[in-house]
Order: structure tokens, then C-alpha cells, then sequence
């Protein structure tokens, strides 16, 4: 490929464009963060350890954060640009995006360390495919053209499909990975087609282009237009998961390993709003009134079928995946009103769900047993007697998400419900509450069944004898001492497998998992915390963050 | 209006929610659990003399917002940390203050204490956040935090069926505020559009131009979760349910002080911001306060579990509140505030005899229960003199805000006034027939074994009769501090849609202390024609 263009370029003096490198800077560090790894792992394959590949993963994710916010500085103060031949929108709201995902691999990267360490997986692949994936998500949050949009989400998608396989002991893994990968090919597919109509309508594929097209020409027969604009939302919806295109995510999201589940709810998400904003909100801002009501309509399938389908699972992650669908309805608000108000609602949504759905991903990762098993929402009962400072955290995340008031998750969909109600979607605003109140219901089950003592079925039957299981008090001390957060993280991490085995060999399997200590790795206990303070520290000073989102908007290329 | 420097309500916000904080870091371990009780009745105790401190500086006659404190909250969303304090909320504010610390000292639990001294410290600090604050979303949020720890303690500390109470509790209240967001953010918009100001705040919105539909259509959306929150029939059915299987303290606290938060808000924001809807929609409202009093004393008088029969009197007193409020006329609304004051006293004390009588008999029902007077004879006084006051027996609180009520509706809305008036006669017959079974008769043996009130119980009950009695007697200071407050509001009200409530009707104070008691009923009666058809 490489000498093709170089040979190309010798034979005909081709003009290659500008490089400012310092709008995909963040972009750069990510790739290189992954590329080094997999070369210093490869080199040294015997002393890499799990652990060292998450210290340069944090320092990769935490240098790109930084390289962020230098981008955020220079992009205040000298304005947007459009950098690389048009190639790259260097702005705020690309800036806002590297930001959430970087934070979304660092936290991720400390999720994982403790996995990978519980399921013997060792070496630097997870990192450098989360790398990667993020990367992708990066560039689309950039992208400035469709074809780089595409670049950037099959490197996202990609990276995503092998993750989704990593745990190779288990088949739901696999069989994750394949419906993901089978389906994610198919709805790339369908977005280039819809990337080839839209640029034989439109003469180009550069956003603002076709922007400047679309305001200059009155299209008099737009049926190509109308239809690669449809196949584009067709392709966005497959990647946010949204109603009718999430038939994947209930099964993927069960079947990955649990803290991939978590980078692939955060990351691409981020990823694909970004590019859906851009795409729908800037390029085709003149053509609102074709595809408001088609989102409108999807807004309302996701948010619907997303909280009233969560209600019936069984299994935590197959409710989140549902959790999710609904959350991408209330994202879709934001586009759907398409404006700056509806733009910068839509990108703090992304911000705080990123640590909403990490944190309780987190949890899930070490509620889980040897082999990524366990995930019932049975399996919780009890929980808030053994680790109560765990049960404190997923409550907190939980209700965080059904929007409970001083949490980023209220501020987050009343941004989107006001941004609704102000472009008039009155029906929409109050379905998308409504199916609040449906969802509240589901995290709140699950906030119940932490709190309710071990082996009692349905409701409690005595109010005043309640937590008197034997059971969860002769492992409460052990898990007093994993949940105190001063001990030191080896001798957790070699405790914590100990005491899992000598419980899961001494009980029966199934009285086991309730009964089981959790012992919460020193990494993963930092990153839940990071997500539970963010979600209530922003929650109760709201300032920062949502002037930042603003601002981000304002600085749109 | 920042008429003192030391920011007052903010600082009542804080000291419970700091409590909160700080009782939910005190180890469980190695502290006892009585450590955890003492510093959160501390907290509150604090919190009480704050109150009363801002009682003794508030202006008696001054109707407008006092100890405004106003800082934006979140820029580009226009939401303001934006307290106040009027008549009205004033002595919600004061009742809330009063009944946590007897809350904390009269209805404490087994297991647990210092998660349940945090649950309640943050609902105090939500409850007060609710009733002075002025900004609209600002007063959602604690509006909905409320919901918190109201489920926690219901599903954490209830009784038998309390998992599907507090889940029942929570989605009920959950789904009805769904719709006062987006209505609060209308408003704001519609504000918006007209001035080109966004904000939430409520003296700035209050003079929104509302059209009809979008008036009747938001004052909906608003009512809907108030009418859930307080409960109004035929929103109620989640109440019944929570009230039976909360814990003593929940159901002190969700009959006494958040179920003041509808009303409070119908009051605060329906009122304020859909004059005009208001007036519309009153024969609506009124009938479904006239119902909620009707029925909930007939379903009372069907009980014969204790506890199930107080939650149902006290829907039938939220009726009351109610009708006042939609009465529309100065005496209406000012006996409408005053008997929240009121019903949140009596409930409380009534909440807690029957948890007391629990805690020694293990049964609410009445038909296991008898001749508790002899065995018990100060619960069976102290039981007395609350079940008088909730009838409404002059000289007792209930008495005046029942009466300010039904001559304010009775001025302008005559029948559904002798309505909700039959209430009070069904009141009469479930609380003595439910009086004599438990406390007289021929006692068995577990009745002669039953305990009588401790003193830790007498010291907690002490306040409440007082109060009680105190406010039968003297409620001037009270009212004279709700009235001008209440004028206010009726004369916006009564601006906004062009109408003029009754002369007689504004004589609120003077009518209630029992001198001019014959003449507001007559003159009332005479100028109901003249005036009836006004709006």
C-alpha cells in the first residue's frame, strides 16, 4: 500500500495535503500507546505482566486525556478548524469526545487488570485492542468526512469484535463475538452503501460540502439523497443500539467479557453519537424536517421497548444491554430536537453515562465468579450485607441512571428533556419520562435484591428478624476486610482467589455464589470509585461539566 | 431581597445532610449504636433551633419571599440555588423541624440504626429543600430526593410486605414527577420565548402568559404529580399500602411531612404559576377532594387493623386540605396551610401511639385489642386528646383549620362544602367506634399486661399535645404570619383571571379565633349568590 503511494508520488508529484498534527495528537498517542505495548510485550515477553500493560495502558489513556486538554485550551482560544484537507474537524466538540474516551480506556484498562488476572489471562492483548477500539472512536468523533467516519468506526468495531471473543473458555463469548462481528459487518456494509448515495446525490463526501451543497441547491428528486441518509441512520442505529437495530446487544452484551461489555457500551456509544450528530445535526441540518420524524420514531421505540424489556431479565447484563437501548432513546432526544441545545444535552449524556455504565460494569466484573459466570440478579441478594460499601457503589450508579436528583444522571436527562421541549417535542419529552419511571423500576429491583438477606424467596416474610441467614454472617468478616479500601492490593489479589475457591469447594454451587466474599481488587475499587464520585460530585456541583458540554457545542466546526 | 447576610435556609439545608454525611461515617463497629441516635438527634435537634431562629426574625406581616439567598446553580442549564421562605411555607418548615427530632426519639429500630439515622437526616434535608426553595427545578430535586430515603427506610425497616410497598411507593411518585419535569421545563421555555430569559425561578415565571390549553394542559402535567405526592384520590393507592408496612418513623414522616409536599406544591407552583387553569379546573379538583374525604372515611370505618385505619383518615384529611386549597378565597387557603400544620401534628402523634401500642401487642387489630385504659392509662389520655383534635373538636388544632376550610368553600362552592362536611361525621364514628374497642371493655389478660407509656414516649408525645392544644387555643401568631402571604397569592390569582373572592372571606384570623364566628357563616351564606357565579 505504503509504496503504491510512494510510487504514485514520485511518478506524478502528488499533493499531499498539510498534517496539523496537533488536532489528532490524542489520536496518535492512543494508536502509538497500542502499537508500543504490542512491540515492548513482544520484545519482552517474559517479564510483561498483566500489570505492566496497565500501567502503560493508564499512562497512554491519561497522556491522551492531558494531550486533550491542551487540544481544549489551543481550540478556545484560537477557534474550530478544519485541519487535513477537510479531512478532520478540529473543534470543541471533537475534543469533548477524546476526552470521554480516553477516560473510558483508562477506566476500563483498571476494570480489566483485575480480570485478566482472575480468568489467567495474561499478556498486553486486551489493552492494545481497547487501545485500539478507542482509537476508532476517537476518529469518528473527529471525522470531518464519511470515509473517515467509516475508517474510524471499523477500527472501533473491529478491535470491539475480537474483544467480545477474548474469553475463549467461554462459549457465550464466542458466540457474542460471532453475532456481533456478523452483524456489525453487515451494517457497515449497509452505511457505505449509504456513504455511496449520499456522495452520488451530493457530488461529495466531506461534511461540510455536502452542507454547503445541500444549502445552495434545492435537490428537485432526492430519493438517492433520502435513501443513503436512511441507510447512514440504519448503520448508526446497529452501532448505539437502537430500536429496531439492537437485536444484537441483549445477547453481545451478556456474552462479552464483563469489562468489555463496559468499553463497549461507553466507547461506542461515544463514538457513534458523535458521528451521528455531526453527520444528521451539521451536514444535513436542512434536511430536518426528512429524518426528525424517522429518529422521533426511534426515540420512542428505544426508550419503550429499552425499559419495558429490562423489566423481564433475569440476567444483570442482559438488563443493562436493555438499560442501554433506553439510554441511547434519551441520547436520541438530543438529536432529534437538532439544535445547539439538543447537541451539547446529548454530549454531557455521553460524559455522564460513560461513568455510569463503567462503574457498573466494574461491579459486575467482581460480582462475577471464576470464569465470568454469575451474573443472575439472584446472585446480588445479600450484597449489601457482605460488601456493603460495593452495594453503596452500584446503588449509588443505579439510581444514578434511573436519574435520581444530585446525580449527573438527573442533570442528564433533564438536559435532554429540555432540549426536547424546546424544539416542541412535547410527546416525546414526556414518553421519554415516562419510560424513566418504567426503568427506575428495574434498577431499583436490583438495588432491593442487594438489600434483601441471602436464600429468602420474594418478598421478606418478618420485619424484625431480617438478615438472620448464618450463612452471609460467617463470611461477612472475611468481606469486611476485602471492602476496606486501606489494605494492600497483593495480598487482596492472592486472598481474593483463595478465598473464592476454598467457599466454592467447601458449598454446594448454588448456595455458593450468594454466599461468595467479593473481594474487590485495589484497581478496580479505584475505578469505582472514580465513577461513584464523578456521578455525584458533578451531580451536586453541576457547573463544570455542563458549561463544558455547552461550550463544546458552541465550538462546532 | 437578601434582607440578612447569614444565608439561613441554605444553612437548614445543610446541617441535616452534613448529619447525614457524618452519621453514615461513623464506623458501625466499634461505636455503639446509641452513638449513631444521640448525634442525629443532635443534628436535628440543631436544625429545630434554627428553625425557631428564623421563626423569631421572619417579618409577621411582610406577604413576600423572606431570607432569599439566590446563586446559579448551573449556568447554561438557567437552574438557581435560589431559597426563600414565606407565611406559607414557614410553618411546614417549622412542623418538619419539629416532628424529625421526636421522629429520631420516639420511633427508633432494632437493626441498624446508623443507616436509618442517615436515611432520615437526608429525607429532613430534602423535605426542607422542598418548601423553600424557589426555584423550579431546584424544588424537583429534592422533591425527588425524597424518594430516596423514603424507600430505603419503607424496604429496609417496614413490615412484612415492605419490599412491594416501597417499590410500589417509589415507581407511583416516580412516574407522576415525570410529567412535572417536562412541564416545569415548558414553563421555563414559554418564559423564555416571551422574555427572552431563561430561568426557573418562580417570582420571575409566575408572570408567564399562559393560553388556555397550555395552561390547562401544564397546570395537568404539574397536578398529576402533586395529586400522586399528597395523595389525592384517585391517585392515592400506592398510600395505604406504604403508610401500613413503613416503619413507625416512615409512616410518621410520609403522612406528616411528605405528604405536605403535594399539597405544597398545588399551592406553591399550581397556584402561582396557572391562575387561570386553577379556576378552570376547580370543580374538578374539588370533587376529588370532596371523594377522598367521602370515601376515605367510609374505608377508614371498614378497617379493624389500627395502623390501616389512621392511613385512611388521614386521606380523608388531605381531602380537606384540598377542598381549602380550591375554595379559592383567603379563609380557604389559610385554613387549607394551617391544617397541614395541623393534620402533619395529629397524624404524628397518632402514627406513633399506634406504633407504640405495636411495639407491646405485636397486632394492630382492634379486635385483639381491649380495655388498654386501664393498663395503660396515659396512652389511653394521650390517644384521646389526638383523636379529638383529628375530629375536630373546637379547642384543639384540627378544629381550626377544618372550619377555616369548610366556611372559605362554603362561601363560593357551597355544596361541595356540606359534602366534605359529612366527612367529619364519618370521622367522628371510625375514631370513637376504633377509641372504644381498643381502650375500653372488659381487658383479657394480655390487655392487663400491656405497659403504659415510657417516659422517653411521654417526653416525645409531650410536644405534640401541647402543640396540639396550643394551636386550638391561640392559633393567631400562626395565622397572622400565613395570611398576608395568602392574600398575596389570592389577590395574584384573583388578578390573573379577573375575579374578586367574597369580602367576608378575607376576615381569615378574626373568624378562626370564635368571634365573628356566626357572623362569617351568615354574611357568608347571604353574598354566596351575588358571588357564585363570578367565575
Amino acid at each position: 500500500m505504503s509504496s503504491l503511494l510512494l510510487a504514485a508520488a514520485s511518478v506524478a508529484k502528488l499533493k499531499t495535503p498539510h498534517i496539523d498534527y496537533l488536532s489528532i495528537l490524542p489520536i496518535l498517542i492512543m494508536m502509538g500507546g497500542a502499537v508500543l505495548l504490542v512491540t515492548v510485550s513482544s520484545l519482552f515477553r517474559q517479564v510483561m505482566g498483566v500489570s505492566s500493560a496497565t500501567f502503560i495502558t493508564v499512562v497512554t489513556a491519561v497522556a491522551t486525556l492531558v494531550a486533550a486538554l491542551f487540544q481544549w485550551h489551543h481550540v478556545t482560544t484560537r477557534g474550530a478548524q478544519v485541519t487535513i484537507a477537510g479531512a478532520i474537524a478540529y473543534d470543541g466538540f471533537s475534543v469533548f469526545i477524546q476526552i470521554v474516551v480516553a477516560i473510558a480506556v483508562g477506566l476500563t484498562a483498571l476494570i480489566a487488570d483485575g480480570y485478566l488476572k482472575r480468568e489467567n489471562m495474561d499478556g498486553p492483548e486486551f489493552h492494545v485492542l481497547a487501545m485500539l477500539s478507542a482509537s476508532g472512536a476517537m476518529l469518528m468523533g473527529s471525522a470531518n468526512d464519511l470515509i473517515v467516519i467509516f475508517l474510524g468506526l471499523e477500527i472501533l468495531s473491529i478491535a470491539l469484535y475480537v474483544l467480545a471473543a477474548f474469553n475463549h473458555k467461554r462459549v457465550e463469548s464466542g458466540e457474542a463475538a460471532l453475532k456481533y462481528f456478523v452483524l456489525g459487518a453487515f451494517s457497515s456494509a449497509i452505511f457505505v452503501y449509504g456513504i455511496a448515495l449520499v456522495y452520488g446525490a451530493t457530488g461529495s463526501s466531506n461534511l461540510p460540502q455536502i452542507a454547503d451543497y445541500l444549502s445552495k441547491n434545492v435537490v428537485a428528486s432526492n430519493g438517492v439523497l433520502l435513501a443513503g441518509l436512511a441507510l447512514l441512520l440504519v448503520g448508526f442505529g446497529f452501532k448505539i443500539a437502537a430500536v429496531p437495530f439492537h437485536m444484537w446487544s441483549p445477547d453481545v452484551y451478556q456474552g462479552s467479557p464483563s469489562p468489555v461489555t463496559g468499553l463497549m457500551a461507553a466507547i461506542a456509544k461515544a463514538g457513534a453519537f458523535a458521528a451521528l450528530l455531526r453527520v444528521f445535526v451539521s451536514s444535513f441540518g436542512t434536511l430536518r424536517s426528512d429524518w426528525q420524524p424517522i429518529v422521533w420514531g426511534i426515540a420512542i421505540l428505544s426508550l419503550v421497548i429499552g425499559a419495558i424489556a429490562a423489566l423481564v431479565q433475569k440476567d444483570i447484563k442482559r438488563m443493562m444491554a436493555y438499560s442501554s437501548i433506553n439510554h441511547a432513546g434519551f441520547i436520541l432526544l438530543g438529536v432529534q430536537a437538532a439544535t445547539v441545545r439538543g447537541v451539547s444535552a446529548s454530549l454531557y449524556y455521553l460524559f455522564a453515562y460513560t461513568f455510569m455504565v463503567l462503574g457498573v460494569f466494574a461491579v459486575i466484573t467482581v460480582m462475577a465468579r471464576d470464569g465470568d459466570n454469575g451474573h443472575q440478579i439472584t446472585d446480588y441478594r445479600g450484597l449489601g450485607k457482605r460488601s456493603p460499601l460495593l452495594a453503596l457503589a452500584l446503588a449509588v450508579l443505579l439510581l444514578a441512571q434511573a436519574g435520581i436528583p444530585f446525580t449527573t444522571g438527573f442533570l442528564a436527562k433533564f438536559s435532554v428533556v429540555a432540549a426536547s421541549v424546546d424544539a416542541h417535542s412535547y410527546v416525546l419529552a414526556a414518553i421519554a419520562m415516562g419510560s424513566a419511571a418504567i426503568a427506575a423500576f428495574f434498577y431499583l429491583r436490583v438495588v432491593v435484591t442487594m438489600y434483601s438477606p441471602v436464600g429468602a424467596v420474594g418478598d421478606l416474610s418478618d420485619g424484625d428478624g431480617t438478615y438472620s441467614s448464618g450463612a452471609a454472617s460467617a463470611t461477612a468478616p472475611a468481606a469486611g476486610s476485602g471492602d476496606r479500601t486501606g489494605t494492600s492490593g497483593d495480598e487482596t489479589a492472592s486472598s481474593d482467589r483463595v478465598a473464592s475457591l476454598t467457599v466454592l469447594t467447601e458449598a454446594p454451587p448454588e448456595a455458593s455464589v450468594a454466599e461468595r466474599v467479593v473481594v474487590v481488587p485495589r484497581l478496580t475499587r479505584v475505578a469505582i470509585g472514580l465513577c461513584v464520585a464523578f456521578t455525584v460530585v458533578f451531580g451536586i456541583f453541576p457547573g463544570p461539566i455542563v458549561d463544558f458540554a455547552h461550550q463544546a457545542t458552541l465550538l462546532f466546526a | 431581597m437578601s434582607d440578612t447576610a447569614f444565608p439561613f435556609l441554605t444553612t437548614l439545608i445543610l446541617i441535616p445532610a452534613g448529619g447525614a454525611a457524618v452519621v453514615a461515617l461513623i464506623p458501625r463497629q466499634r461505636v455503639a449504636a446509641w452513638v449513631h441516635e444521640a448525634v442525629g438527634l443532635a443534628v436535628s435537634l440543631v436544625t429545630l433551633a434554627l428553625a425557631i431562629t428564623i421563626l423569631l426574625r421572619f417579618q409577621t406581616s411582610f406577604g413576600g419571599y423572606q431570607f432569599t439567598s439566590d446563586h446559579i446553580w448551573a449556568k447554561s442549564l438557567g437552574i438557581h440555588w435560589s431559597l426563600g421562605l414565606d407565611g406559607i411555607s414557614l410553618f411546614l418548615v417549622m412542623m418538619a423541624a419539629v416532628l424529625f427530632p421526636l421522629t429520631l426519639l420516639g420511633a427508633r429500630v432494632k437493626r441498624d440504626p446508623r443507616s436509618f439515622v442517615a436515611w432520615v437526616l437526608l429525607l429532613e434535608a430534602a423535605c426542607l429543600g422542598s418548601f423553600v426553595s424557589l426555584d423550579l427545578i431546584l424544588f424537583f430535586l429534592f422533591f425527588e430526593l425524597t424518594l430516596v430515603p423514603t424507600y430505603f427506610i419503607i424496604g429496609g425497616w417496614g413490615y412484612a410486605r415492605r419490599g412491594y410497598a416501597a417499590i410500589k411507593f417509589f415507581i407511583y411518585t416516580f412516574a407522576g414527577s415525570a410529567f412535572l419535569l417536562v412541564g416545569m421545563v415548558a414553563v421555563a421555555f414559554i418564559h423564555q420565548s416571551q422574555t427572552g430569559v431563561l430561568t426557573f425561578e418562580l417570582p420571575a415565571l409566575m408572570h408567564t402568559h399562559l393560553s388556555g390549553t397550555a395552561g390547562v394542559l401544564l397546570f395537568i402535567a404539574f397536578t398529576i404529580a402533586f395529586a400522586v405526592k399528597a395523595p389525592i384520590f384517585p391517585f392515592h393507592t400506592w398510600s395505604p399500602v406504604a403508610y401500613a408496612e413503613a416503619p413507625t418513623a416512615g409512616s410518621v414522616l410520609l403522612a406528616a411531612v411528605l405528604a405536605k409536599l403535594g399539597a405544597y406544591g398545588i399551592i406553591r407552583f399550581d397556584l402561582n404559576l396557572f391562575p387561570q387553569a386553577t379556576r378552570t379546573l376547580t370543580p374538578v379538583l374539588l370533587t376529588l377532594a370532596v371523594a377522598g374525604i367521602l370515601y376515605g372515611a367510609v374505608v377508614a370505618c371498614a378497617q379493624r387493623d389500627l395502623k390501616r385505619l389512621v392511613a385512611f383518615s388521614s386521606l380523608a384529611q388531605l381531602g380537606f386540605i384540598v377542598l381549602g386549597t380550591f375554595a379559592l378565597t383567603s379563609q380557604g387557603l389559610t385554613g387549607g396551610v394551617i391544617q397541614m400544620v395541623n393534620h402533619g401534628l395529629i397524624i404524628a402523634a397518632l402514627f406513633l401511639i399506634v406504633g407504640w401500642l405495636y411495639e407491646r401487642r405485636k397486632s394492630w387489630q382492634v379486635t385483639e385489642l381491649k380495655g388498654l385504659q386501664w393498663s395503660a392509662p396515659v396512652m389511653a389520655g394521650v390517644f384521646t386528646a389526638v383523636m379529638l383534635a383529628s375530629i375536630g373538636v373546637p379547642g384543639l388544632n384540627g378544629f381550626v383549620g377544618e372550619f377555616l376550610i369548610l366556611s372559605g368553600t362554603f362561601l363560593v362552592h357551597r355544596w361541595w362544602a356540606l359534602a366534605a362536611t359529612l366527612g367529619i361525621i364519618i370521622a367522628a364514628v371510625y375514631l370513637l367506634w376504633a377509641y372504644q374497642q381498643v381502650f375500653h371493655g372488659e381487658p383479657t389478660e394480655p390487655d392487663k399486661q400491656t405497659r403504659d407509656l415510657g417516659w422517653t414516649e411521654r417526653l416525645v408525645i409531650a410536644p405534640l399535645i401541647l402543640l396540639i392544644v396550643f394551636l386550638g387555643v391561640y392559633p393567631k401568631p400562626v395565622l397572622d404570619r400565613i395570611t398576608p402571604s395568602v392574600n398575596q397569592l389570592i389577590a395574584h390569582v384573583n388578578q390573573v383571571t379577573h375575579t374578586q373572592q367574597p369580602a367576608v372571606a378575607t376576615g381569615g384570623a378574626s373568624a378562626a379565633t370564635g368571634t365573628g364566628t356566626g357572623g362569617g357563616l351568615g354574611s357568608g351564606s347571604t353574598s354566596n349568590g351575588a358571588t357564585g357565579g363570578g367565575h
